[in-house]
């Protein structure tokens, strides 16, 4: 009977737990970022959104580094999540314009901690899951470097490492620290079924090349970028 | 005669109406999947290139766009640079654009080019 009534209390106060993360997403996240989904159709409807969608984040992110990231928040797109919005002609090319960027807002260690609870149950369909698996093993990551570098110019919209890249995606030096391995397994693999208007284009990259891709990724996240910074 | 008028205003009227989403539609690809790239003025110096190996075309020059007919533009924004022996650095947006908005963002280059 005493373990029952611990149970009951152990899951009211996970309920109430997941309650508050989603009470913080409600008042401070949602103005930016879509938590019910689907994702944007149109491409206006696409700009109007100020952050990724998160009705996916539980298969998307790394919880360990999501929690740690709402604490201590820091800029993974240089130029913004549309870049289209935060750019002006420069001398000679175009340039970011940085007084058009905004920091993301950090929350306290315990709001992280309730919101990575929250987000990480959201979960994408298991019909989108079931597209992509990272296997792992014996992979070769330098192959996986030239399937990205020099088979796919990957490297011209994405920053390989700080300062040497493109600016427009998201870096990927960190990518492997954000995302989860089966998540880019199949964002890479089909970035429209995620999200239709992505400006991530579908390369068709091999299947056993976009295992070498994430390997790759996996290495490059293991660097002390910040050290190297 | 009256009736027949009428017909004819809102014909054109539909037209001009048709023609403005067309463009409006192909301006909005443009920017979120060009600009990147191809530059804000379309002159192949976007927030992209500083290190690519290749510079993105210049999409304002009629030097470098007459040479191409719509049908080897089309086969590139579709396919990518490989399809058409040019760099792997354009990538194929087949999966992002439909047939008729390709055809669309044809239209729209041959704007920024003022050739043919």
């Amino acid at each position: 009977m005493k373990y029952l009534i611990l149970l009951f209390v152990l899951s009211i106060a996970g309920i109430a737990s997941a309650d508050e993360g989603l009470e913080i997403l409600q008042k401070r996240c949602v103005g930016c970022h879509d938590i019910k989904g689907p994702a944007a159709q149109s491409v206006q409807e696409l700009w109007q959104r100020k952050g990724p969608d998160l009705f996916y984040a539980g298969s998307k992110y790394n919880s360990e580094w999501l929690e740690k990231w709402l604490v201590t928040p820091r800029r993974i797109r240089p130029a913004g999540y549309h870049a289209i919005q935060h750019i002006q002609q420069g001398k000679k090319r175009d340039m970011i314009d940085t007084t058009t960027l905004r920091p993301h807002q950090g929350l306290s260690a315990s709001e992280a901690e309730e919101v990575t609870k929250t987000l990480m149950t959201l979960k994408a369909s298991a019909e989108i899951m079931s597209t992509a698996v990272f296997k792992g093993g014996n992979i070769s990551a330098s192959f996986g470097e030239m399937v990205f570098e020099k088979f796919n110019g990957c490297v011209a919209c994405h920053e390989i490492e700080p300062g040497y890249g493109g600016l427009s995606g998201p870096e990927v030096y960190t990518a492997a620290k954000r995302y989860q391995a089966d998540y880019l397994v199949s964002f890479i693999s089909d970035p429209q079924l995620w999200n239709p208007k992505t400006p991530m284009p579908n390369k068709h990259v091999a299947a056993p090349n976009i295992q070498k891709i994430v390997q790759y990724l996996q290495v490059l996240a293991k660097e002390n970028w910040d050290e190297k910074k | 005669m009256r009736k027949n008028k009428l017909r004819l205003v809102l014909f054109f009227l539909l037209l001009m109406f048709s023609s403005a989403i067309w463009s409006d539609e192909a301006e909005d690809n443009y920017k979120n999947y060009c600009w990147q790239c191809h530059g804000m003025t379309g002159d192949g110096m976007g927030l992209n290139v500083q290190d690519m190996s290749v510079q993105p075309r210049d999409h304002t020059s009629a030097k470098a766009m007459g040479g191409r007919n719509d049908a080897d533009l089309f086969k590139v924004i579709k396919e990518g640079g490989l399809a058409i022996d040019k760099s792997v650095l354009m990538p194929p947006w087949g999966d992002s654009l439909s047939d008729d908005e390709i055809h669309g963002l044809v239209k729209y280059l041959r704007k920024l080019c003022q050739c043919s």
